[in-house]
């Protein structure tokens, strides 16, 4: 099963990655493929909203650790934008906050990346 | 030869047939021959004849002490042509008398016999698509059938378990493939009492499904009234008499157990021996007393027992005890004592039984009657576990979901803020992922077994798999840099995230399981990792 979502929207030079609700094995072809898009649309940043999200399991945590290492490979930048307390929790204790920065929201997150 | 002798009934007139389309003809004058079905029985020697392949046989030529022949002469045959297909005799041409009067000629002979070779073909299709045709419906009924009791048996079996605080009850049925009459029942007794059914309908299918429904009812209507368990069985062994058809019976064993004290009084109605176990000791509870609906005026012997802190009692029907191998070996009483003793409480210990029955059987088994398992056990001690959940949930994609949603939903109110809420629910939703995908490989007849209980002031998530064997392995902190380097795959977070999610983590591995235990303790708060 793919859960389908929107093509990614692109916002001064930022593409904005609107997450479907259940991030894990389902999220598979939306995550990879809305990467892509943005790869070829040339954009620097690409942020994760995760405004929508309501489940993310360990296998959609690696998910994200793929399109992380392949953005680093290729130059660009993650971010990531409201998250809940919990998933926020959990971006800590994985550490991936480390290695992408995470914004309140979404407009938080395209004013800190114009910077 | 059912169908030979279908066959023959059939006979084939020669005559002026216009005789019996013109009514201004009577009837009576027509040289129609009308004859009664013929039968030939499968050892009349006049098979062994036509089957000679001799072609059309002249009936009053013959000279053969075969009553066949004589029922053909007084039908007024003069002349067989046997019809065979593929060397089997599938019917016969029968004539009469020539409208001329005169003999049959060799030359109508073997117009005849030209007509016979090419008809018997034709009428052995016909023939199959008929005996298919009937098999067929024959077949559907059986089904329908089988579906009505299938049907009958679930609308009348419960559908939840009765909720005994300090008690932790599990039941299981599975119907064989004919849907013997096997049932158990829960009922609410005066004074918080609980009556446990277990009983085996004699016989298969729709009757015994309705036999099952309709003791079922009685017992319902007459254990609030009596109570005495003796006193119901007495009851519905009256009632059933007068109506059950005969050479049926229900073997039944009713219970009735005062929770607060654990005492519980039982009568049996000839049925299996329910298995207590107390500490290492298993024993039989026994009461005498025949079968339900057999005789009337029956008598049932009453007992008495305690079921004390720890103890278990098993009520079973003769399913599981009574299942072959594939030698003829029979799964026996001694081998459901052994294992009673050394099995678990609850859905452990019906899985238990049922996975060493799997064992004994073998892969390539068909369940050869009902098996019913009805098991309680008493909570240990004063400050013993509280179970509030506990189910099943096969091991297919989106089951970790409803797992952790379940264990949310019963959850919710036993006092964990909301942030360790959360946190317990990744914790459950990775360990289900986990005894899915790696206990179970993804077999959707594999179950993850899922219990919830608070003891004390700990919350306690169980959750087991059908893994075993293989030692779970420590959760280890990944190496993340490693990973965004592509120098290791990214995944690997499931343990190390239920680790950092939960007070306590605790996995034990057996031969045939894999069980891992989420702990929160109640009453502290989530203070920021």
């Amino acid at each position: 099963m793919t859960t389908e979502m929107n093509a990614v929207r692109y916002v001064d030079g930022t593409a904005v990655v609107d997450l479907p609700p259940q991030i894990d094995s389902t999220a598979e072809h939306a995550l990879n493929s809305a990467y892509a898009a943005a790869a070829e649309h040339g954009s620097k940043t690409v942020l994760l909203n995760f405004a929508g999200v309501d489940f993310l399991s360990s296998t959609g945590i690696a998910l994200i650790v793929g399109i992380l290492a392949r953005a680093r490979k290729d130059g660009r930048t993650i971010t990531a934008a409201a998250l809940s307390d919990h998933y926020r929790e959990i971006f800590e204790i994985t550490r991936l906050s480390d290695f992408m920065t995470i914004y309140g929201d979404e407009s938080a997150a395209l004013k800190g990346g114009k910077k | 030869m059912m169908t030979l002798t279908r066959t023959f009934r059939r006979v084939i007139g020669r005559g002026d047939t216009t005789a019996t389309s013109t009514p201004a003809r009577p009837a009576s004058r027509s040289r129609v021959l009308e004859t009664a079905p013929i039968d030939i029985a499968p050892n009349d020697p006049i098979l062994a004849y036509f089957h000679a392949g001799s072609g059309a046989v002249a009936i009053d030529e013959l000279h053969l002490d075969s009553p066949a022949v004589t029922a053909l002469r007084a039908a007024g045959v003069k002349l067989v042509v046997p019809l065979i297909s593929q060397g089997e005799l599938i019917g016969l041409l029968n004539l009469g008398r020539r409208l001329s009067d005169q003999d049959y000629s060799a030359d109508d002979r073997r117009l005849l016999e030209k007509l016979a070779a090419q008809a018997s073909p034709a009428v052995r299709v016909a023939q199959l698509v008929r005996e298919q045709e009937a098999e067929v419906r024959a077949r559907e009924r059986i089904n329908q059938e089988l579906r009505v009791a299938q049907l009958i048996q679930q609308q009348f079996l419960p559908k939840t378990l009765p909720d005994l605080p300090g008690w932790q009850v599990a039941a299981f049925y599975r119907a064989a493939a004919e849907v013997g009459g096997d049932f158990y029942d829960f009922i609410d007794l005066p004074d918080g009492k609980l009556g446990l059914v277990i009983g085996d309908v004699s016989g298969h299918g729709v009757p015994a499904a309705l036999v099952m429904a309709t003791t079922r009812s009685v017992l319902r209507t007459e254990a609030p009234r009596l109570v005495a368990p003796g006193r119901v069985l007495e009851r519905v062994n009256e009632f059933l008499d007068a109506d059950i058809p005969q050479n049926m019976f229900v073997t039944c064993l009713y219970a009735v157990l005062d929770p607060r004290t654990g005492a519980l009084r039982y009568a049996n109605a000839g049925h299996d021996l329910p298995f207590v176990r107390r500490g290492a000791a298993v024993e039989e509870l026994r009461a005498t007393g025949m079968p339900l609906g057999a005789m009337p005026g029956m008598r049932y012997d009453e007992r008495e027992t305690t079921l004390g802190p720890g103890d278990v009692i098993l009520l079973h029907s003769d399913g599981l005890a009574e299942a072959h191998d594939t030698t003829r070996a029979m799964f026996g009483f001694p081998r459901m004592r052994g294992l009673m003793g050394r099995l678990g409480i609850g859905v452990d210990l019906i899985d238990g039984l049922m996975d060493d029955l799997a064992r004994f059987t073998g892969p390539a088994w068909e369940q050869e009657d009902d098996i019913t398992l009805v098991t309680l056990a008493r909570s240990a001690g004063v400050s013993g576990e509280h179970v509030l959940l506990e189910f099943r949930e096969p091991s297919v994609p989106g089951s970790e979901r409803k797992v952790m949603e379940r264990v949310a939903a019963v959850v919710a109110n036993v006092g964990l803020d909301a942030k360790r809420y959360e946190r317990l629910k990744t914790a459950v939703s990775e360990a289900a992922m986990n005894a899915i995908e790696h206990g179970n490989h993804s077999d959707p007849e594999l179950p993850v077994h899922v219990r919830v209980s608070v003891t004390g002031d700990e919350l306690m998530v169980r959750i087991v798999d059908n893994g075993g064997g293989k030692e779970i392995p420590e959760a280890e902190t990944p190496d993340l840099e490693a990973k965004l380097a592509g120098l290791q795959k990214p995944r690997g977070w499931g343990l190390f995230l239920i680790k950092n999610m939960v007070d306590d983590l605790r996995t034990h591995t057996t031969e045939t399981h894999h069980t891992v235990e989420l702990v929160m303790r109640l009453g502290e708060k989530g203070a920021d990792r």
